[in-house]
């Protein structure tokens, strides 16, 4: 008797979570799942069940170049945030001593994300551009003597876009990680006669792990389902999975922009159950 | 005489009154006081005082959503007119999926073939506008003038009218119910930046020239930009097209292929999907040659940078837009549609929209409303007399310009092709996404 009324106390508390997640989550997600499956024409969408939606991308070469285009993109903003955002952390959570300068430099990081992200990208046009600031400065300086044609509207600055605009995404976890650590293992480490790297290599990256998982989820993820960056960037002429789906939206394609959400969707899903495998984030929350 | 009759606005809001809106159903149906009311103090009175609590929500592209036209609307006719601006995509595709979020729908007539066929838009009754007998007859029969051919593509006046009322299948020959009022339309080509190219530009051909490599742009929005890259391949010899405005899948397939090329050797420095992209790359310099629009070849010489809007050989790939009724519109809500849209054509809005380098639909009757060196101007080719002002008053054209490509007649004249939407739509974009992906 008991336990029923406990059972039933607790089928109650989980409701409101249970019905939030059905609303938002499973129900979007099952009809996207649903339209996926279904024909389309210039101006309507047709109830059905075909495959010819995932036919065509999982057969076409464009899907192959895109999903490669946009792995690339993933990886490269990954080692890049990743390298950034733990010398960052690391900076932050043992070189800086005092509590209060920790917070305050801490915020010095987040300072820049109060501003607009596509502000943010933007604003790397008119300096990257051939008659932009840095070009103009190298000319001068004489460094060059033509524009860098390199630097705006081409993978780099995709890259360089995408590594600006995320890199708090990694500092952030991996310090919180970092500040866990105990530092009677650092000064063990140390009287045990090991190097500075050799502490780094068996001390602090194996206890930082969970924080460069969740760091490493949030870089991925973003970038993977990213459309505007690549679109502005690259000028419009590389493409994402991101801005395959949103140009298929656009032109009223919701079949077919509904089967690359899937493999999408698929793909990332293995992306971060292969990063949860490596690392155990529980142990962070 | 007849125009400046019907433009006067009083006299647009007496005949109206009385003849058309003789019993005003759907004010009978907003209210069974007015009624009442009306029969004691006179019918204009009334009508006018609820034809001022109607809004209609207006929503199309940024080109003809101009907050100067629903401030005159509010002052010549009484009522809100509210404006959202999005882009061709979004436009398209909120017509067909919320039709109820529209009362007007102003629209480019390739979309319009897109979207009439699903039913959110009602067909408007001609005789119901007084300056119907206005309208270019671009519109009407496809000829600028008797002898003109008709271009390829989507042309206005074959997606124009519908067979009837409740109909959705387009007319073959002009009918009394149209589907859209044509508001505004242009002649669309290359723009160039003189002071950095030396040698003349005449051909669609050129935009693939490796003399620009690096330096070239075409928009990125493949209904669009798949005609651009027609003319563009047609004026090379490398396609030859039956219908550029309906490809063949084998056309479209040829025609991606060269683009293709041209990328991968690295001839394009951007592609641009929005104005002010196109007016960003132009200015910096990133790019020299480019496909573009009038009003952005104007933003860029506002800026003091040379840009010429450049006529070309083949002939201009042409667009054109009208407002058309949302499906659900009806009564005093119809009505004030009706007056708005035949307001539309009375001049003052044309003017508008001459002064910003487009074409009115009705010409005859945005003359009234303009002085005659911007008549000669915009309209004649003529070599202006005097500073050419934008509509807010800007200088756009110092005294002695000549407009780029000449008068109505030489421009509208040499379309080659109208935007448009073709049956192998599916293939066209996914071959298109090959191009922006290689």
């Amino acid at each position: 008797m008991a336990s029923d009324t406990s059972k039933r106390s607790s089928y109650f508390l989980i409701t409101p979570m249970a019905l939030i997640f059905a609303v938002f989550l499973v129900i979007p997600l099952l009809t996207i799942v649903v339209v996926s499956f279904w024909d389309y024409d210039e101006y309507r969408i047709l109830p059905d069940f075909i495959f010819e939606n995932y036919n065509y991308l999982l057969g076409s070469s464009v899907t192959w170049s895109i999903y490669l285009n946009t792995l690339k993109y993933a990886a490269l903003t990954w080692v890049f945030t990743l390298l950034i955002g733990f010398t960052v952390a690391y900076f932050l959570a043992f070189h800086v001593r005092s509590l209060t300068w920790q917070i305050v430099l801490f915020m010095v990081c987040t300072i820049p994300f109060w501003t607009s992200n596509i502000i943010r990208m933007i604003s790397w046009i008119p300096f990257l551009g051939r008659n932009g600031l840095l070009n103009s400065a190298l000319i001068n300086l004489g460094i060059v003597d033509q524009p860098l044609e390199f630097l705006l509207f081409s993978d780099f600055a995709v890259v360089l876009a995408d590594v600006h605009l995320y890199a708090l995404f990694m500092v952030v976890p991996i310090f919180n990680s970092m500040m866990r650590i105990d530092r009677s293992l650092i000064e063990a480490a140390r009287d045990a006669g090991a190097s500075g790297f050799e502490t780094l290599k068996s001390v602090i990256v194996p206890l930082s792990k969970p924080g460069i998982a969740i760091g490493s989820i949030f870089v991925i993820t973003v970038v993977m389902g990213d459309f505007i960056t690549v679109r502005l960037m690259s000028g419009g002429q590389s493409a994402s999975v991101g801005l395959q789906i949103s140009n298929e939206i656009g032109l009223l394609q919701y079949p077919a922009a509904a089967a690359s959400a899937v493999v999408l969707l698929i793909t990332v899903l293995l992306i971060v159950t292969a990063l949860l495998r490596l690392v155990d984030i529980r142990k962070e929350l | 005489m007849t125009i400046e009759k019907k433009i006067s606005k009083k006299t647009i809001a007496t005949e109206t009154g009385v003849s058309r809106r003789g019993f005003v159903k759907g004010a009978a149906a907003v209210t069974g006081a007015a009624i009442g009311s009306g029969a004691i103090t006179g019918f204009p009175t009334i009508w006018a005082q609820n034809i001022k609590d109607v809004t209609l929500r207006q929503f199309g592209t940024g080109v003809s959503n101009i907050n100067a036209v629903a401030d005159k609307v509010k002052e010549d006719l009484g009522f809100t007119l509210q404006m959202t601006a999005l882009d061709s995509d979004a436009v398209a595709q909120r017509a067909v999926t919320q039709p109820n979020s529209f009362d007007i729908a102003d629209i480019e007539y390739w979309i319009c073939k897109k979207v009439f066929p699903a039913g959110t838009m009602q067909p408007m009754d001609t005789t119901k506008l007084k300056n119907y007998e206005y309208i270019s007859k671009l519109f009407i029969d496809g000829k600028l003038t008797p002898d003109s051919e008709i271009a390829q593509g989507t042309a206005p006046h074959t997606v124009g009218f519908v067979e009837g009322a409740d109909s959705v299948e387009f007319a073959s020959a002009p009918t009394q119910w149209m589907t859209l009022i044509p508001t505004i339309y242009n002649a669309d080509t290359l723009g160039i930046r003189p002071d950095l190219i030396d040698r003349e530009i005449n051909s669609w051909a050129d935009l693939l020239d490796p003399a620009f490599k690096g330096k070239a742009s075409i928009l990125n929005i493949p209904s669009i930009g798949i005609m651009d890259a027609a003319m563009v391949c047609e004026a090379m010899g490398e396609v030859t097209y039956g219908d550029k405005g309906n490809m063949t899948q084998e056309e479209i397939d040829k025609t991606i292929a060269v683009m293709i090329d041209a990328k991968k050797a690295g001839q394009f420095r951007a592609f641009w999907k929005s104005f002010d992209e196109s007016v960003n790359l132009m200015a910096s310099g990133e790019v020299v040659i480019q496909s573009m629009w009038s009003p952005a070849v104007a933003a860029v010489r506002s800026k003091g940078i040379a840009c010429k809007y450049q006529p070309l050989k083949e002939g201009y790939r042409a667009w054109g837009g009208g407002i058309g009724l949302a499906k659900h519109l009806s009564g005093l809500e119809l009505e004030a549609a009706y007056e708005y849209i035949d307001w539309y054509l009375s001049g003052w809005v044309g003017a508008y929209l001459n002064r910003q380098g487009y074409y009115s639909a009705a010409p005859a009757t945005a003359k009234k409303f303009m002085s005659e060196d911007e008549w000669g101007f915009w309209m004649e080719g003529k070599a202006a007399e005097g500073d050419i002002l934008s509509p807010d008053g800007k200088v756009m054209e110092k005294a002695g310009a000549v407009r780029d490509g000449g008068s109505y007649e030489e421009r509208m004249g040499s379309v080659a092709c109208w935007n448009s939407v073709m049956d192998e739509n599916k293939h066209m974009v996914r071959k298109w996404n090959e191009f922006i992906a290689a």
